[in-house]
Formats: C-alpha cells, structure tokens, sequence
C-alpha cells in the first residue's frame, strides 16, 4: 500500500467572512441572503470614480482573530492590489494584502502526541482582504448571472504552515481554529453559508525525506469532511502517481463531492500572474502600540482556558469539559447553570442529557434557549433539596421547555412537590402492602431483594411525590 | 453693463454682483451659451464641450436665484458658470473620460469637487473635452476629436485638460475644474494663455475623478486670472471622508494671498467671512519693490537647459526680473534627479493605470462587443473598441511593468527614484526657498498632428511632470506670447503651501500686467 511508504504534508489557507454590519471599503450591508445586487453601491461596484474607505471595525475584528491565533500584529502593513479579470470581480483587482501582512507568526494546538507533548501547526500569516462577488451559472440558460451583495465583504486569510500530516490532522486544525473564531466573535464561520472556506495545499513525501514534495492546490470543499475526504484522496492519487514513477504536477485541482474525487480545475495554475502592487487609493495601514495593548487585552477567554478553568472549578474531568466548550454559548450557559446552582456535576449532567437533546428537537440555538441558566439551577436546586424528585424533575424540565414558566411554577401546578410527610408515605405504603399481598408477604418474611419492586410500586403510586428515601426507610422497618 | 460684459469679468465679480441682485445667473447661463454657439464650441469646430444642457442649466440657475431671494448664503461662487472635464463625475451631463467605453454613460453620484462647487453656487454648464482617460498632452486623444486653441484654432489647446482650458481661454466660463497626473492641467492653460494649479497631492478629494494613477491624480481648477484659480481651489479642497488619501490639513483663504502678507490665522472670524462670500477681499495695493520682499524663488538649472527655446527663456527671464524687481531674491538651485522624472513617471502611471482601467470590461456597464464567444472573447472585443490607441499603449506598458519578473526592475526601482525627485524637492524648500520659478512647458502650442511620435510627445511634461511624482503644489500662469502664441511660467511651492504660490502668482500677474498676453 503506497501510503505505508508516504508522508502527507499539507498547508491550509482558510478565508473566513469577518462579522462587520458593513463591507470593508464602503457602507453597504453585508447581510446574507439579501436578493441579488441589494447591497451595492458605486464603491462596490466599482463606478467610475469611487474610492475605497477602511471599515474600522473589520481591522479591529482581524486584529482580534491574529492576537487569538497567537500571531504578531505588523504597526504597518499595505493593502494591495491582486489584479485578474473576473465578471464577479467588479473592480478587476482584489483589494488585499501582499508582502506586508496584517500578522504573522501564529500558532494552534490541534492535539496531543501519543507520548505527550502538543501537536501545534504553525499559521504563516494572516492578512485582510475583501471577498468577491457570486457568479451563478447554472441559473440562466446560456448566461451567467452576477451577483455582488457579497463584493467587498470583509476577509481574513489565514495561511497556515505545512505542518499537517494527516487528513484527520487537518480535520483537527480546521474544527480548532473554527472554535477559536468563535470564542472570538470575529465571524460566523459558517462553511454552509460560505463565511468559512478552505483551500488545501497538499503533497507527499517518502518517509525520512525532509525536501518537500510538489503540491497541489485542492479547492472547493464544502465541509470540514469533505476536506478530509479530498486530501485522503489526493494522498493517493499523488501516491499512485509516485508509485508508477511518474511526478505529480503543480496544478489546481476541485474536489468533487458527490462523486468523491478530484478533478482539474479549468484554469491553469501558474498561467496566474497576479500584478500585485501596493494599493494607492489607501493609506498604509498604521496600528499603534497601545492600539494593539488594548485589543490584547479585550480579547475573550479562548476554549484552552476555559477547559483548564472549568476542570478547577467544577471537577469535571477532560472529556467532559471539551464537550462543554465545543462552543462558547454551550460553555458559558453551562458555566451559568453551574455557578448558581453550585452543582457543577448535576449541571453538566443536565446541559449535556435534557439541554443538548431538547436543543436538539427544536434545532434552538443555546444562547436563545428558553430555559435561562438561572431557571434550570433553580430546577437542580429543587431536585437537591429534595422538593422534587429527579424523576419528576425531567417532566418538570420539559413542561418548562413547552411553556416557559420557572421550575417551582410547574412543579407545583403539575402536584409534582415531593412529598416528605411521614402519615401521607405511610397510608401510601400500607396500600401498596395491601394491593400487592403476594409481594407483601415474601418481603415481610425476609425477600429483601423485594423492596426496590415495592419502593417502585409507591413511588408510581404517588405519581413521584413520595421522597424515595423515606419510602425506604418505611419499608425497611417494616420488614424487620 | 450688458450681460456679455458680466462673462469678461472674474468669478469673484460676477458672484457679489449675483449676491447684489444686478444680474441674473439664467442670464448668465444665456450668455455662456451664446458665447460657446459664437465661438464654435461645439463638436465641429473647436470641439470644447462635449456634453452640455441648457435647459437643466438654466433650472439649476433657478435654483440660485431662489436662494438669493431667500437671502440665505448663497455663495462665494454664486451664479458662476463652470465647466468641468469628462473624468470628473457629475450628476445630469455625462461621464465619459471622452471615450468609447464610456459613451452615453451618466454617474448616479457626484465627485466630492462638483458637489463642493454647486454647494457655493456654481452652475455647471459643461462638460469637456480631453484626451482619453486623461491620457496624452494635445487632446488628440480624444474619441470624439481633438480641441481646437481659441488662441489659434490650427494649434492644439494642449492636454489632457484642453477641453477645460480652452473653454475658459475662449470665455465660456471663468472657471472649470481639469485634472492633472502629469501636468495636464497646467500644460493645456500655458497653451491657452490662462491660468491651471495643480494643488498639493490629498489637497483635494479625488472622490468621482476617474482614476487614471491613483498616486498622482489631482483635480485642478483653471481660472481666466490667478484669482479665479484661488477662488475654484478654495471651494473645492479640504478634506473629504470618501477619499482616504485626501488631507485634513487647513485650507486658508487663498484670495487673501493677493494682499501680498502671509497666511492669516486658520478660522480668523474676519476672514472666515470672505470664505463665505459675506465680505470682499480687500483691494491689494499695486505692484511694489516691497510686494515679494524676504521671498526668496530657486531658479533650477535643469528646467532651463541649454536647448531651451531662446523665445520661452526670455519670457522667463523677463518673469524673473519682475520678481526681482518686486523685491524677491532669486537664487540658483538645482533638482539633480528631475531629469529621471518623464522615465520615472511613464513607469508608474501605467503601471496603475492598467489596473485603475480593468474595471471597464462591459460586464456592468459601458460598452460591451460580445463576439458570442464565451467570456474571454468579450473582454477582449470590448476593450479593444473601446480604448483609443494610447491608452492601449498604456495599458499594456503597465501591465507589462507590473508582470511577474520585471516588477522589481520597472516599478519598484521607479518608486525608488520617485522618492529621490521628492527628497530634491524638500531639500531646496528646507534650505529657505520659498517658491521655485520654470517654464511650464518646453514649447509653445503645437499645430495639430504635427507631433505622432509618443515618445515626443510625453517630453511635453518634462517641467510639469515633477510636481506630480512629488506631490507639490505648482502653478502654470501667462508670461507673455512667442510667435503670437502664449506662454507660461510655472510656480512650484512645498507641500500644503499653495498660499505662497498663490502670492508669488498673483504678484507675477500683476507684475507683468498687459504684457502677460504679449
């Protein structure tokens, strides 16, 4: 098998939409979904005689991602122009960033090794630039159709070193640095929705070389298993080509999803002479010492740490608390539920059980959930104290799911309060004695194993009120 | 006084005579138009105005005298008649850049400089005629036709801003907004006789000036005197948050440069009243052995090289002497790297002019030739009929400058000696020169098709074309005629100091006197 003899090494540039209410070099909206060519302006449409003007806020938002990916941030880096003709392309150059970068010098951890020790993948660069239009070609018979609300949308791109060495590998750095974005609120790094696109630069190497292999440029993948799933096929296309003692050659190449192969893109890589130069209708970009201090300093707690802080706080073991941060709105609800309820255990149980299987009926997002973290730790509250049980308490949950009303409400409303009163469980366990005289008698003559059946048979009669322990109690004294 | 009379007189005159209720601007539309139909302005004869609508014009001078008899400010450029060139887009008339690729083509927004001019009371009444794109130094370039000089019509009203200036030399308007890259401004009012500044680079909004090269274009203001030129300019430069290169620095009232003293405080409430036309500037004394003193102006040696016209070297030492004459101290310096600027220059601006002129690619709008024949085949016929000859030229020149490979040794060592023309610039203004003195152009007006080689014709620029890599301010006025021909005299201040331009220019014209047009 020739993948026993190669190495995969593979670069990733990812484009990610940064979340600004406007476009990078105008004031038109950059809502998606708006109908075609609504969000356009003579500056994105590149009018006779407009002029670009930097949005603000996407500096401060690609500012944020660079500090988050570890990167350092440049006091001056250029805007230049990428020329080439496209119709979706207004202008017929891209406004973008060339040899000098917003950041440089970044880092991930995308795992452990098996005998320790992080796996980290470098980021090259990560530079700002701003997004092209749709060309939609299979609208029109014959024709291509234009459409530029996305033209001028604010872009990072984040290149990473060739430190990825497997497609799983590659998988790991995507979903990491797709966490991390959103632990920044930098963008909405959809793939779907197209906020969050991945190029995959690819190439092999025998084992033990050290001199890198040609590559190819993988493009349009749809879903971080849809990269895994080109570059597994790649590697052994690539492979295969090695193996039969041919060279792979340098070319750009578009994966095909629902036939699950690579085919060659139309244009020919290195027919592509971009004409870069540095962009004169802007000024460099000049970001001060303090400036940057401060963005450093505003930037959000990233997943590592809330990890090690939720493991402290709350032990929880690893596992656990890597399900809870998988997004910062599950991380930050659960971290709710568990401060007010002083029950990090009990929230986790419940975040995890009846949160994310409810969340996953109605396709909510967390952070819109109707039960608020404070309605919930009041639930866990009232299971602890033993006003309801925790049987009652998964209805009690759902009814607050349907209607919205606090725990307490619903529980009393419902008759759900737990019953602790000795002559109620009493008259309970006589009757239970009573109807079931065929387990009654067996218990009372020493079958302790009966006792559960029968605890079961008081409880389903109390519809859950009775507190179980003093059922136990009863019966155990009873049975003496 | 008839209402020809009120088109004879400067900008600043017909404004408070419109503010004072004692001419109408429809009136004054009238006679701009009648004075353009008397001259020939049109496309058969000296093919001035390309584009230009009585009617709406006549509406908009409505609207000024609405705002007179409301009696709100109407003003310092009230009922003034102004032309602008093609590249500057303007609402109503068309936006061509006096190209096929362009044609029928009307802006839906207006450059910052139109919109600045009709907030001060400017009608526009035309728009004119250029070289393509800005490209090229006689209006030859024209897709519609080259512009005759109302001085002589066998000559060409020199470019790219002919249109402009010979719409202001033939007295259609006082004032009309050019553009410069390379001199094109100042080049074209040299040949007309009249007066072309070319601010400081950011001194005004390039917001609506189609670009040509980004790094060098400027919006200018021809004037029929030097204070036509200082009213246009003060209207229309300043800051404007559409065009991220233009500057915040003050803009001081450049009229006040006539009274011969430095610039007076930045909003000085006495004077911040003359900017809104609510005072007159106060009548400047005449010409005296005092009116300069304690200026000091460079002569540069490599502006007056031994081939120089023996004609245009007289002019300018006749120049000199009134300065000197006028108290000035006159002193010999040099711009050692200036003779690298037209190499340097035809580098740079083609190299952005390839990528400013991708846009046009008949996809959104202008022309589109679609052969049928898939993407390609349409950029490629569009192009192709719709670009002139030199901005094809051009083009390619750009792109082949910018091409992986030569981009090094074309672009990146020409920004270098860019750079380096700029340093001579701050040296000579450092070492307490106040304000440097040349030729505006090597020649006088040129017939006609007389020149085709290109090469020849970008030495046009070789005076002018500095100014613009270093981003100084520079002033083309009269000096006098060769050959009945006229000629002018270019005054290059530091950056942001169009005010002791404007004093050395206003004391040259009134210097000079009559013999300016001799």
């Amino acid at each position: 098998m020739s993948h026993e003899r190669y190495e995969m090494v593979v670069g990733l540039e990812v484009h990610v939409q940064l979340k600004t209410r406007t476009k990078a070099f105008c004031g038109c909206s950059t809502d998606f979904g708006a109908p075609p060519n609504v969000n356009t302006c003579p500056v994105c449409l590149a009018l006779p005689g407009a002029l670009p003007v930097l949005n603000e806020h996407a500096v401060q938002l690609a500012t944020r991602a660079a500090l988050g990916l570890g990167c350092k941030i440049d006091p001056v880096s250029i805007f230049a122009r990428k020329n080439y003709f496209y119709p979706d392309l207004p202008k017929g150059y891209q406004i973008s960033q060339f040899d000098q970068p917003l950041a440089t010098g970044g880092s991930l951890v995308i795992g452990k090794r098996e005998k320790g020790g992080d796996i980290q993948v470098g980021i090259t660069r990560l530079h700002m630039e701003e997004d092209a239009g749709k060309s939609i070609h299979d609208r029109y018979p014959g024709a291509t159709a234009i459409d530029l609300n996305r033209a001028g949308v604010p872009l990072i791109e984040i290149v990473s070193e060739p430190d990825i060495r497997s497609a799983a590998g590659a998988g790991s750095y995507l979903r990491t640095l797709k966490q991390i974005l959103q632990y920044l609120d930098v963008s909405d790094v959809s793939m779907e929705e197209g906020s969050l696109r991945v190029d995959a630069n690819i190439s092999v190497r025998p084992h033990g070389q050290s001199k890198l292999g040609t590559k190819t440029e993988v493009k349009n993948m749809n879903s971080f298993s849809g990269v895994e799933k080109a570059l597994e096929s790649e590697f052994e296309r690539q492979c295969a080509v090695l193996d039969a003692g041919g060279r792979v050659e340098q070319q750009t190449l578009l994966w095909d999803g629902t036939r699950e192969a690579v085919r060659p893109s139309r244009t020919k890589e290195g027919s592509h002479d971009y004409r870069y130069f540095p962009e004169p209708d802007l000024r460099p970009l000049m970001l001060d010492g303090k400036w940057i201090d401060h963005a450093r300093g505003d930037l959000p707690e990233l997943p590592e740490a809330t990890r090690k802080r939720l493991v402290e706080d709350f032990g929880l073991a690893v596992v656990e608390v890597e399900q809870l941060t998988t997004t910062p709105a599950l991380a930050e609800y659960f971290e709710a539920v568990a401060r007010a309820s002083g029950d990090g255990k009990g929230a986790y149980n419940w975040v995890m059980g009846e949160v994310m299987a409810a969340l996953r009926g109605s396709d909510e997002d967390i952070g819109r959930f109707k039960v608020r973290p404070a309605d919930l730790a009041q639930l866990l509250s009232l299971v602890r104290d033993a006003t309801i049980s925790h049987t009652a308490a998964k209805r009690v949950f759902a009814l607050m799911v349907e209607t919205g009303k606090q725990a307490a409400q619903v529980a009393a409303e419902e008759g759900l309060l737990q019953v602790g009163d000795e002559a109620a469980i009493a008259t309970w366990v006589n009757e239970v004695l009573e109807e079931h005289p065929e387990e009654a008698k067996r218990y009372l003559s020493g079958e302790k194993k009966l006792q559960g059946v029968l605890v079961g048979f008081v409880m389903k009669k109390s519809k859950g009120r009775a507190d179980p322990k003093r059922v136990n109690q009863l019966l155990s004294a009873r049975g003496g | 006084m008839s209402v020809e009379n009120y088109t004879q007189l400067g900008a600043a005159a017909i404004a408070s005579s419109v503010r004072a209720g004692q001419v109408l601007p429809a009136d004054l539309i009238r006679a701009s138009f009648k004075r353009a139909a008397d001259i020939g302005a049109g496309p058969d004869e000296l093919n001035i105005v390309l584009y230009a609508d009585e009617k709406a014009s006549l509406e908009e001078a409505e609207e000024i005298q609405n705002r007179v008899n409301s009696a709100a400010d109407v003003g310092v450029l009230a009922g003034v008649p102004v032309a602008i060139k093609d590249n500057i887009a303007s609402l109503g008339l068309p936006t061509t850049c006096a190209s096929k690729i362009l044609k029928g083509y009307v802006s839906p927004f207006e450059a910052t400089a139109v919109t600045r001019l009709r907030a001060n009371g400017a009608m526009i009444v035309a728009k004119t005629n250029m070289d393509e794109f800005a490209m090229g130094s006689s209006t030859e370039n024209s897709a519609y036709g080259p512009t005759r000089n109302p001085v002589d019509v066998r000559c060409v009203a020199g470019g790219s801003s002919g249109g402009s200036a010979a719409a202001v030399a033939a007295g259609i308007t006082p004032i009309a907004l050019g553009s410069e890259t390379g001199g094109s401004v100042r080049q074209p009012a040299a040949f007309c006789g009249v007066v072309g500044v070319k601010p400081t680079y950011g001194r005004v909004s390039r917001y609506g000036l189609v670009a040509f090269a980004s790094s060098l274009d400027q919006i200018g203001v021809v004037g029929r005197s030097v204070d036509d030129a200082a009213l246009g300019l003060e209207v229309i430069a300043g800051f404007d948050k559409m065009d991220s290169t233009s500057s915040e620095v003050d803009v001081p009232i450049y009229r006040l440069a006539a009274l011969g003293k430095p610039a007076p405080e930045a909003h000085d409430p006495d004077t911040e009243a003359i900017r809104i036309g609510r005072s007159p500037v106060p009548l400047p004394p005449p010409p005296s052995p005092h009116t300069l003193e304690g200026v000091v102006i460079g002569k540069p040696r490599e502006y007056f090289p031994d081939s120089l016209d023996t004609g245009i070297r007289d002019l300018c030492e006749r120049a000199l002497e009134r300065f000197r004459s006028m108290g000035a101290t006159i002193r010999d310096i040099s711009l050692p790297r200036s003779p690298l600027a037209i190499p340097v220059y035809y580098i740079l601006a083609p190299a952005e002019a390839s990528s400013n002129l991708a846009r046009f690619d008949g996809v959104r709008y202008g022309l589109r030739v679609d052969p049928g024949k898939g993407l390609k085949a349409m950029y490629e016929a569009t192009r192709s009929a719709g670009f002139g000859r030199e901005v094809t030229r051009r083009i390619l020149l750009g792109t082949y400058v910018l091409s992986a490979g030569y981009y090094d040794a074309y672009y990146k060592k020409a920004q270098a000696v860019r750079t380096l023309i700029a340093d001579d610039f701050r040296s000579v203004f450092a070492a307490g020169v106040n304000a440097i003195f040349t030729p505006t152009t090597p020649t006088p007006a040129f017939p006609i098709g007389a020149i085709s080689d290109p090469y020849e014709m970008y030495l046009n620029d070789i005076f002018t074309v500095t100014a613009n890599l270093a981003g100084v301010p520079a002033i083309s006025v009269p000096i006098g005629r060769m050959r009945r021909l006229p000629v002018g005299g270019q005054i290059i201040t530091a950056h942001f100091d169009e005010y002791t331009m404007f004093r050395v220019a206003y004391a040259l014209e009134a210097g000079l006197g009559r013999e300016a047009h001799q």
